[in-house]
């Protein structure tokens, strides 16, 4: 039966019900035993699961390292990093280990491991509290990135990425946790590397995930234009097809993402489009990101972050 | 005001063969003398696997190679200690402890011909492949040690690492969490004295490394890792310790012979009667030695041993040979993911008609086709 849950809470049935399917699936990091995480998405699976739910020291590389032999004996690791900056503690393991361990041993050991931290600014934490690192972890090949937009989205991709065979870093947007509620089924998986038309339209392509696809419909409601908008829901692996699809049909897109602009994977999503729909275009791609700027601390976090004026703007300029 | 002493620690060091020959006999490890033979022809196969393997190397037929010379003991007699379906978490320099474990040579010489062969895990033998980042594995054997404790086995991971890893902060926090969860892990510190260049009193004012375990709260203690049986005596009281969930640390004092690999030439920064004063405590002649005195090896037995690992090494090295023949390029693209992603997919095909022109002279690519990679 489907409850109305907000995507903090999505986050925890989510993992309630996957230790209950699967006794493999382990659950750790700072924070997440006794208090139930710093933002309560574990709370209360450690009196359920003691014997699979544990604190765990102030070691991001630490967590990260060990979920490779957890895996390596058989286990689910589904870490938790307080927040997605303190992950910069742990990329080494990530890149040096996580991510090759399959293609380095060809197939023998491998590492289906979650690694669930919140990213993105809006909810005026500390400096080192808001970052959107997702093109550095999309450009490590053997890792997954998925970003849920909502509880439902939350409950589908979660589920997916810890029955997946291989690692995911699970991008959880801080300032939706929550925002709202929305009915999210018990049974609810959503294959990896599909996207969602979230809104048809004729006119231009809006792409946006995370945290900004909100945004992004708020935007695409004040244009005077039937806009498409899509949620990539992973970066890696990306739809492509969805994308190119829908630029050829409207011959026009924007790039949304919260993240700095350089490298960032507007550029990327802008690359494949020149690739496989140059000629349907009828102007350049619009980028709407955060600047190639530290995220500032928060008496400056809304002018950092992209919001419906921007990405408005965005997509005017695409249909002009 | 007051003050007072918290805390005390001791750091213990074992030495049953001592380098002039005597014997703590009552230390002397229960061993049978096959099982000492098997300990000497060990030691001698991991020795002569590393000459031949620097001699292809010079050939030109390996890569970078690091070879563990006078470092037999401290690997061997730790792996010897460990059972078979415990896991070895190695370096890069761990070719004696792996192939003691079960590792095939060939999948040595593979891994030093640059194909991820060598790095597959045969069948059944618990042991994850060479870890190249200095320090990084400690925590993936912690991470196993803890997985088998969850699952209510008592298989035990023992992980190999230098005297320059305990610099970093990977290392402690291995040590700290295999603590904290009572990971089945035995943590084998092999002090060779070098870090590529650096000496050992570059790379920390600590007394020992052992006594870095203090800090994480787990048992430190330090070995003649040049004496096969202390090291074995010391390694088989860890193994059982952490299979009760007691993890423990063994610094293994040792010298590394030779090269850090075979990119490095270590007359730069070492002295001559340095090296000459370490040849000396050479693990393999002081074993030798002993079991000769002690009647259990002989001239007859030593030349049998020598004629097998001989025509071993040939063996894998043709073994090794021949799989580098037959690699397929294409391979690197199939083991990155379970499922090739659609992208993935994409440069595979790219890849794999570009091979295909390269082979047909003239082979026209298709450059309408998408995809990236072409040409």
């Amino acid at each position: 039966m489907a409850e109305r849950l907000r995507m903090v809470e999505a986050v925890r049935e989510t993992l309630r019900a996957e230790l209950e399917r699967d006794d493999g699936v382990v659950v750790y990091g700072e924070d997440v035993g006794r208090a139930g995480g710093v933002f309560r998405a574990t709370q209360g699976l450690m009196d359920e699961h003691p014997d699979r739910v544990f604190d765990a020291p102030v070691a991001e590389a630490g967590i990260v390292g060990m979920g490779v032999g957890l895996a390596a004996t058989g286990m689910t690791p589904v870490p938790e990093i307080q927040f997605q900056s303190f992950l910069y503690q742990g990329f080494h393991q990530l890149a040096q280990h996580v991510a090759r361990i399959r293609s380095r041993t060809r197939g023998t050991i491998t590492c289906p491991m979650t690694i669930r931290t919140p990213y993105g600014g809006g909810i005026h934490a500390l400096e080192l509290h808001s970052e959107s690192f997702e093109a550095g972890f999309a450009h490590v090949p053997g890792l997954q990135v998925v970003f849920p937009s909502s509880p439902a989205e939350t409950k589908g991709l979660l589920t997916a990425a810890i029955r997946s065979p291989d690692p995911v870093v699970f991008m959880e947007p801080t300032r939706l946790y929550r925002s709202f509620r929305e009915e999210v089924p018990d049974e609810h998986e959503i294959p990896l590397g599909e996207a969602r038309v979230v809104e048809s339209g004729e006119d231009i392509t809006a792409i946006a995930w995370g945290s900004m696809l909100r945004e992004t419909l708020d935007a695409a409601d004040e244009v005077d234009a039937s806009v498409e908008v899509i949620d990539p829901r992973t970066l890696y692996p990306l739809d492509t097809a969805t994308i190119v699809d829908s630029v050829r049909k409207t011959g026009r897109c924007c790039v949304v993402h919260e993240a700095p602009r350089t490298a960032g994977m507007a550029g990327e999503i802008t690359a494949r489009i020149n690739e496989e729909a140059f000629y349907y275009l009828e102007a350049p791609i619009e980028r709407v990101t955060g600047y190639d700027v530290p995220v500032p601390l928060f008496a400056r976090e809304d002018a950092y972050l992209p919001d419906a004026d921007r990405i408005e703007t965005g997509l005017r300029r695409a249909l002009e | 005001m007051t003050e007072e002493t918290v805390a005390r620690f001791d750091i213990r060091s074992v030495q049953v063969l001592s380098p002039d020959e005597t014997v703590d006999e009552e230390l002397v490890p229960d061993l049978t003398d096959d099982q000492l033979l098997d300990l000497y022809e060990w030691m001698k196969r991991s020795r002569r696997l590393d000459e031949r393997a620097i001699a292809l190397q010079r050939r030109g037929e390996l890569g970078t190679y690091a070879p563990a010379i006078g470092q037999e003991a401290a690997q061997i007699g730790t792996a010897f200690a460990a059972a078979d379906d415990d896991w070895l978490v190695p370096s890069f320099r761990e070719q004696p402890a792996l192939m003691v474990h079960g590792t095939p040579p060939e999948k040595v010489l593979q891994y030093a011909m640059g194909m991820e062969e060598g790095a597959e895990i045969p069948g059944g033998e618990g042991a994850l492949p060479p870890a190249i980042p200095v320090g990084s594995q400690p925590l993936h054997a912690t991470g196993v040690g803890w997985g088998e404790s969850l699952q209510g086995r008592d298989t035990v991971a023992v992980t190999y690492f230098g005297d320059g890893a305990t610099s970093e902060g990977d290392v402690y926090e291995a040590l700290n969490l295999a603590g904290v969860y009572d990971a089945q892990t035995v943590f084998v510190c092999q002090n060779n004295r070098y870090a590529i260049s650096t000496g050992i009193e570059k790379q920390t004012e600590a007394e020992t490394l052992a006594q870095k375990a203090i800090a994480a709260g787990i048992e430190g203690i330090q070995v003649d890792g040049n004496d096969v049986l202390g090291v074995y005596r010391v390694a088989n009281e860890a193994v059982e310790k952490a299979r009760n969930g007691d993890p423990v640390m063994i610094e293994a004092l040792t010298y590394r012979r030779s090269m850090h690999t075979t990119s490095d030439d270590p007359s730069v920064y070492r002295e001559a009667d340095e090296e000459a004063e370490w040849e000396a405590r050479d693990p393999i002649v002081r074993f030798q030695m002993y079991l000769e005195d002690r009647g259990v090896l002989d001239e007859e037995t030593k030349a049998e041993i020598e004629d097998r690992i001989e025509s071993e090494v040939a063996g894998a090295i043709d073994r090794a040979r021949e799989a580098k023949a037959e690699i397929d390029p294409a391979d690197m693209f199939r083991y990155v993911y379970a499922d090739m992603p659609p992208e993935l997919e994409r440069q595979f095909e790219a890849f794999e008609r570009s091979e295909e022109a390269e082979r047909v002279p003239d082979g026209g690519v298709d450059r309408d086709s998408g995809g990236g990679l072409d040409g």
